[in-house]
C-alpha cells in the first residue's frame, strides 16, 4: 500500500497498476483507486512537474476500470496545448476518451487541433487529425475543413492518408462539405501508396453514397479502379501489402465495394468492370479466410451491379461452393448472401437446397439461424412434403430461441402450399405437440377454423387430439384445440370407427375423464380450462348416459373462483334447468366456418387473443362464433332473459328457437348475430384503398369516408415491405388554410420488415369552404440507426369527387 | 460502413481497450459493452464468429485469454473484420514481442497509440503492417527524445 501526500512524486503507471491488480477485493481495489485519484488531482493543480504524461495515464488507466475521471478533462485540454511531444500525445488519448462532441470542454481543443494540423512535426499533425476524426464536431468539422483539404493536396503520403479519413469523417458528419472534397478525392486516386490510395477510395465512397450528382462524376474513374484492381490481382509477391497470398485484401475489398456502387442500376459501367470482375472471381485462391474475403465481396458486387447472366451464375456457385465449406463461418456468410437474392435468383438458390437444409443441423446457433430462413424461403409447392419434414425434424430439437419463429414459418408455409387438408391438418398438430408453447395466440383459432372445413377428416382429427390430450395437458394450444373437438365431435369420437385410425374404444366416461383432467389440472391456463369447460357442456348433447356427470360438473364450477368459469358454469347451469328445451339447437354442431380473406387466417388480420371479450368492435362477423362460444350461448341467454317479459312465451320462443336452428346449420355466423341485433352489423366492404407513396419499400395508402357535408376520415396505412425493421415512424400532415385538421394517435410507431405489421392512423378533417382537397404527407422514420424523411402530395382522394366533395 | 467500435476483454469480462467510432453516451457505451460481452462470452467455442445483436453485426475472435470484438453495419464484409482484428494482433505482437494480455494491461496507452496508426474514424488507415510499425517507432523515438531532452540537467 502506497500513501501519498500532495508533495510526493508521482507514482509511476505501471506500479499504479500493480497496486490495483494486487487488491483482492472490490473494496480494496476502491480504496488504492480513490488514493491514486487524490494524488492525480492533487499533482493536476500543481505547476508543470515533468510527470503530467504519467498522471493522465494513470487517470486514463482508472476510467477504463469504469471508475469517473471526469475531472480530467481540462489536464487533457492543457496537455494537448503542450509543447512537448509525450505530454501531446497522452492530452490527445485523453481527449479521445474522456471528451466527446457533446462535452463543453470539446470546444476548447478545436485552437490547439488546429495549430497542430499546420505543426512542422508530422507525428503532431497525425495526432490533431487523428483526434479531429475521432470526436470532432460538425463546428469543428466546418472549421477545419479547408484545413484538411489542403493537407489532402499537399502532404507527404503519412499525411495524406490521415487527412483523406478526416475528411470522411467530416463528410458524415456535415454532408455539404463533401463537395469541398471532390476535386482533391478524384486526383488522389492516382497515388501509388496504398494507405492513400485506400483512403482516397473510403472517401470517394462516402462522397458517392451521400450525393447521386458526385455519383454520375465518379463513373468515369471506373476504368481507373479496373486498372488498379488488375495491378493487384495479377502482381507478383509484394511483401509489404502480402497477407496469404492474396496482395493487400484490404484495398481490393474496398475498391470492390466502390465498383459496386457505381456499376449498380447502370449497365455501362457494369459492363465495363465486368471482365475484371469474372478474373477476380476466378483466381482468387479460397483456401484462407483471406481469400474469400475478398470472394464475398466480388460476389456482393456481381449480385449487385447489372452483370451478365453467365457472371451472376459464377457468383451464385461461388456461394454455393462457400455452403460446403468447412468452415462455419463461410457456411453462415454464404447463406446470408443467399437470403438476399433469393427473390430474384430463386431457381439458382434451390439448385443448393440439399446443403442449405443440411446446415439445419449445425451445431451452431447462428448457422441454424441463417439456415431456417433461407429454409424457409425456399419453400414451394414442388418440395412441400420433403421440406416439411425437414423443418419438423428441426422443431423438434430447435434451440428455444428460434422455435417460435420455425412454428411460425412452418404454419405459413402450410397453409400456402399444403398438398391436402389431412396433410396440414396433421402438419399442424405436429407443430403443436412438439412446440405448442412457442406458437402464437391466433394458431388456435387458425387449426379449428381449419378442421372445420374438413368435414370428412371430423372423425380422424378428433381421435388423434383426443390420443395426444391422453399423452400430454402441458401444451395450452392443443389442449384448447383438442378440448374444443372432443366437445364439438364427441359424437364421432364416441363411435368408435373411423376409417383413417385405428380403432380404438373411447367410452363417455373416458371422454369426459379427458376433459375433468384439463379442468382441474394446474396446468392448464383459465382460457384453456374455459374450453373444456364448455367441450363438457357440448358433450352433454352427444351423450346419452352420462349427462348427470356433466351436470354435476357444471354445478361444481357455479362457485369457481376464476370468474369466468364460474360465469360459464352458471349459465350452463341455466341451460339445464330452465331452458332444457333449447339445449340442443344452442348446443349444436357448430357451421363451417369461413375463411376471410386468402392467404390470412382469422387471428392474423386482427390479431385479437382467443380470450378476447366480444364487447370489442368486429371487423368481421364469423370469428366471433368461433372465438367465444360459450360466451355466445351467455348473450343469448342475456336477451332472451332480459325480453322475457316482452316476448310472447310458446309460440315465440318455438320461432325463435326454429329461427336459431335454421341459421345454425346454415350460412355464416353472422346472420345469427343480425337476428338477435345485439351487435354491429359487420362492415363487410372495405373503402376502397389508394397507394399514396410508395419508396424504399415504405407503403402509404389511405381511404375515405364521408362523415359530413364537410367532415371527412381519412385513414393512413403504412406498410414496410423491405428487410429492415424501422422505428420512430411517424407522419405528419398538412392542408389548405381554410380546412381544418386533426390528426388522431397512430396505432404505433415501429414498422417490422416484411409487411409482419402495419401502422394506421385516422385524420379527420373539416372542409368548410368546401375548397379543394389537398394534403401534404411527410414520412419520417429512422432505418438501422439513421433518420429518414420524405414527403408526398395527396391530390385525390378515393370516394369523393375531382373537387374533393 | 466503418466499424462502430472496437472492445477487448478478457473471459472474466474485464475490458482492456475500449474505442468507440460512433458518438455515444457513458451510459450507451456503458450498455453496449455489458450486453455484447455477455453475448461473446456466452458463445461455446468452436462456434461461429458473427453474431447478430440489435441493428448491428458483432465480429469477434478469441486471441488467448482476450476476445477482440467489434461492431458492424449491416453492409459490411464479416470476413474481412477478422482479418482488421487478425492485423492488429499482428501489430501487436510485432510490437511487443509475443504480446500476452498483461502487456495490454500494462502499456495500455501504446495498444491505443498503435491502433490509432492502423485504423481511423472506424476504416483501415494503413494496409501495410511495416509502415505502421515504423511509424511507431519513429513516434516512440520522438517522445523519447523529447523526454531526455527535457530532463537534461541544465547547467
Amino acid at each position: 500500500m502506497h500513501t501519498h501526500t500532495a508533495m510526493s512524486p508521482s507514482v509511476p503507471l505501471q506500479e499504479m497498476i500493480r497496486a490495483i491488480r494486487s487488491a483482492r477485493t472490490q473494496c480494496e481495489e476502491r480504496g488504492v483507486i480513490q488514493r491514486e485519484c487524490a494524488a492525480i488531482r492533487a499533482q493536476f493543480r500543481q505547476a508543470d512537474n515533468g510527470g503530467r504524461s504519467h498522471n493522465l495515464a494513470k487517470l486514463l488507466y482508472v476510467h477504463m476500470l469504469g471508475y469517473p475521471a471526469h475531472f480530467g478533462q481540462m489536464e487533457c485540454v492543457r496537455m494537448i496545448a503542450s509543447p512537448r511531444y509525450s505530454e501531446k500525445r497522452v492530452g490527445y488519448l485523453g481527449a479521445m476518451m474522456l471528451l466527446d462532441e457533446k462535452q463543453d470542454a470539446s470546444l476548447l481543443i478545436t485552437n490547439s487541433i488546429k495549430n497542430d494540423l499546420s505543426h512542422s512535426n508530422q507525428y503532431v499533425q497525425s495526432l490533431a487529425l487523428c483526434t479531429l476524426a475521432c470526436m470532432g464536431s460538425a463546428e469543428m468539422c466546418r472549421d477545419l475543413a479547408p484545413e484538411i483539404d489542403r493537407l489532402l493536396r499537399a502532404s507527404n503520403s503519412y499525411i495524406k492518408k490521415k487527412a483523406a479519413l478526416c475528411a470522411v469523417h467530416i463528410v458524415r458528419k456535415v454532408h455539404e462539405l463533401g463537395e469541398l472534397f471532390v476535386p482533391a478525392a478524384r486526383s488522389l486516386l492516382s497515388e501509388k501508396n496504398h494507405g492513400v490510395l485506400h483512403g482516397a477510395v473510403v472517401l470517394i465512397i462516402e462522397l458517392c453514397e451521400q450525393n447521386p450528382e458526385t455519383l454520375e462524376r465518379f463513373r468515369k474513374t471506373v476504368p481507373d479502379l479496373v486498372q488498379i484492381m488488375k495491378g493487384l490481382v495479377l502482381s507478383g509477391y509484394s511483401p509489404e501489402h502480402d497477407v496469404a497470398g492474396i496482395s493487400d485484401p484490404f484495398l481490393q475489398v474496398r475498391i470492390l465495394r466502390l465498383l459496386r456502387i457505381l456499376g449498380r442500376n447502370n449497365e455501362g459501367a457494369s459492363d465495363s468492370m465486368n471482365d475484371l470482375l469474372a478474373q477476380v472471381a476466378t483466381n482468387t485462391d479460397s483456401t484462407k479466410t483471406v481469400g474469400n474475403a475478398v470472394l464475398y465481396e466480388t460476389v456482393l458486387t456481381v449480385l449487385d451491379i447489372k452483370s451478365e447472366s453467365g457472371l451472376r451464375v459464377l457468383a451464385v456457385n461461388i456461394l454455393g461452393r462457400f455452403l460446403l465449406n468447412n468452415d462455419r463461418n463461410i457456411r453462415y456468410i454464404a447463406m446470408t448472401s443467399l437470403q438476399k437474392i433469393v427473390g430474384t435468383d430463386h431457381n439458382a438458390v434451390q439448385r443448393h437446397r440439399g446443403t442449405i437444409v443440411d446446415c439445419l443441423k449445425d451445431q451452431d446457433a447462428s448457422v441454424k439461424r441463417r439456415a431456417l430462413e433461407l429454409s424457409l424461403a425456399l419453400v414451394s409447392a414442388s418440395n412441400i412434403r420433403s421440406m416439411m419434414k425437414e423443418l419438423l425434424l428441426f422443431l423438434s430439437s430447435c434451440p428455444p430461441e428460434l422455435r417460435a419463429h420455425a412454428a411460425s414459418g412452418i404454419f405459413n408455409a402450410a397453409e400456402r402450399y399444403a398438398p391436402s387438408q389431412r396433410w396440414h391438418i396433421d402438419t399442424m398438430l405436429h407443430v403443436l405437440i412438439t412446440a405448442g408453447g412457442d406458437v402464437r395466440d391466433e394458431t388456435v383459432p387458425n387449426l379449428i377454423q381449419l378442421i372445420t372445413n374438413a368435414s370428412e377428416l371430423h372423425c380422424y382429427t378428433v381421435h388423434k387430439l383426443y390420443r395426444a390430450l391422453l399423452l400430454d395437458i402441458s401444451q395450452q394450444s392443443l389442449v384448447q384445440v383438442a378440448c374444443w373437438c372432443i366437445g364439438e365431435y364427441g359424437d364421432l369420437l364416441l363411435k368408435g370407427d373411423c376409417q383413417e385410425t385405428e380403432p380404438v374404444q373411447v367410452t363417455e366416461d373416458d371422454a369426459l375423464d379427458a376433459l375433468e383432467t384439463v379442468l382441474q389440472s394446474h396446468m392448464s391456463s383459465p382460457a384453456t380450462r374455459g374450453f373444456a369447460l364448455t367441450a363438457t357442456m357440448k358433450l352433454s348433447t352427444r351423450i346419452t348416459d352420462n349427462v348427470d356427470r356433466i351436470r354435476s360438473i357444471v354445478s361444481i364450477y357455479g362457485s369457481c373462483i376464476d370468474v369466468e368459469l364460474q360465469q360459464r358454469a352458471v349459465e350452463y347451469n341455466a341451460l339445464f334447468r330452465k331452458y332444457d328445451h333449447m339445449r340442443a339447437a344452442v348446443l349444436e354442431r357448430m357451421p363451417v366456418i369461413e375463411k376471410n380473406s386468402p392467404g390470412h387466417t382469422n387471428g392474423e388480420s386482427t390479431g385479437e387473443a382467443v380470450k378476447d371479450v366480444p364487447t370489442a368492435k368486429m371487423k368481421q362477423g364469423e370469428p366471433l362464433l368461433l372465438q367465444q362460444p360459450a360466451n355466445q350461448v351467455c348473450d343469448l341467454l342475456d336477451l332472451l332473459g332480459g325480453s322475457e317479459e316482452t316476448l310472447q312465451p310458446g309460440p315465440a320462443v318455438d320461432c325463435l328457437v326454429s329461427g336459431l336452428s335454421v341459421h345454425a346449420a346454415g350460412t355464416a355466423g353472422g346472420d345469427l348475430l343480425d337476428l338477435l341485433g345485439g351487435f354491429e352489423p359487420a362492415e363487410l366492404s372495405p373503402a376502397p384503398q389508394v397507394l399514396a407513396y410508395d419508396k424504399g419499400g415504405v407503403t402509404l395508402t389511405l381511404s375515405c369516408e364521408k362523415q359530413s357535408d364537410t367532415g371527412l376520415t381519412v385513414t393512413l396505412t403504412a406498410s414496410n415491405s423491405s428487410d429492415s425493421d424501422l422505428s420512430s415512424f411517424t407522419l405528419q400532415a398538412a392542408v389548405p388554410k381554410s380546412v381544418q385538421l386533426h390528426m388522431k394517435a397512430p396505432s404505433g410507431d415501429s414498422l417490422p420488415a416484411r409487411g409482419t405489421a402495419k401502422v394506421t392512423q385516422m385524420v379527420v378533417l373539416n372542409n368548410p369552404n368546401k375548397v379543394n382537397l389537398k394534403m401534404r404527407v411527410r414520412v419520417s422514420y429512422t432505418r438501422q440507426g439513421s433518420p429518414f424523411q420524405d414527403t408526398v402530395q395527396i391530390d385525390s382522394f378515393p370516394g369523393l369527387d375531382a373537387a374533393g366533395q | 460502413m466503418p466499424m462502430r467500435f472496437l472492445l477487448l476483454f478478457s473471459r472474466q469480462g474485464k475490458l482492456r481497450l475500449q474505442k468507440w467510432f460512433t458518438p455515444l453516451t457513458d451510459r450507451e457505451k456503458k450498455k453496449v459493452i455489458r450486453d455484447v460481452m455477455a453475448l461473446v462470452l456466452a458463445r461455446p467455442p468452436r462456434s461461429c464468429n458473427f453474431l447478430h445483436w440489435r441493428d448491428i453485426k458483432v465480429v469477434y475472435k478469441r486471441y488467448a485469454s482476450l476476445y477482440f470484438c467489434t461492431g458492424l453495419e449491416d453492409q459490411d464484409n464479416e470476413l474481412l473484420t477478422l482479418e482488421v482484428l487478425h492485423r492488429y494482433v499482428e501489430l501487436l505482437d510485432k510490437y511487443f514481442g509475443n504480446v500476452c494480455e498483461l502487456d495490454i494491461i500494462f502499456n495500455f496507452e501504446k495498444a491505443y497509440y498503435i491502433l490509432d496508426e492502423f485504423l481511423m474514424g472506424g476504416e483501415v488507415l494503413e494496409t501495410s503492417k511495416v509502415a505502421v510499425s515504423v511509424s511507431m517507432e519513429n513516434a516512440d523515438t520522438l517522445q523519447e527524445t523529447m523526454e531526455e531532452y527535457m530532463n537534461r540537467p541544465a547547467f
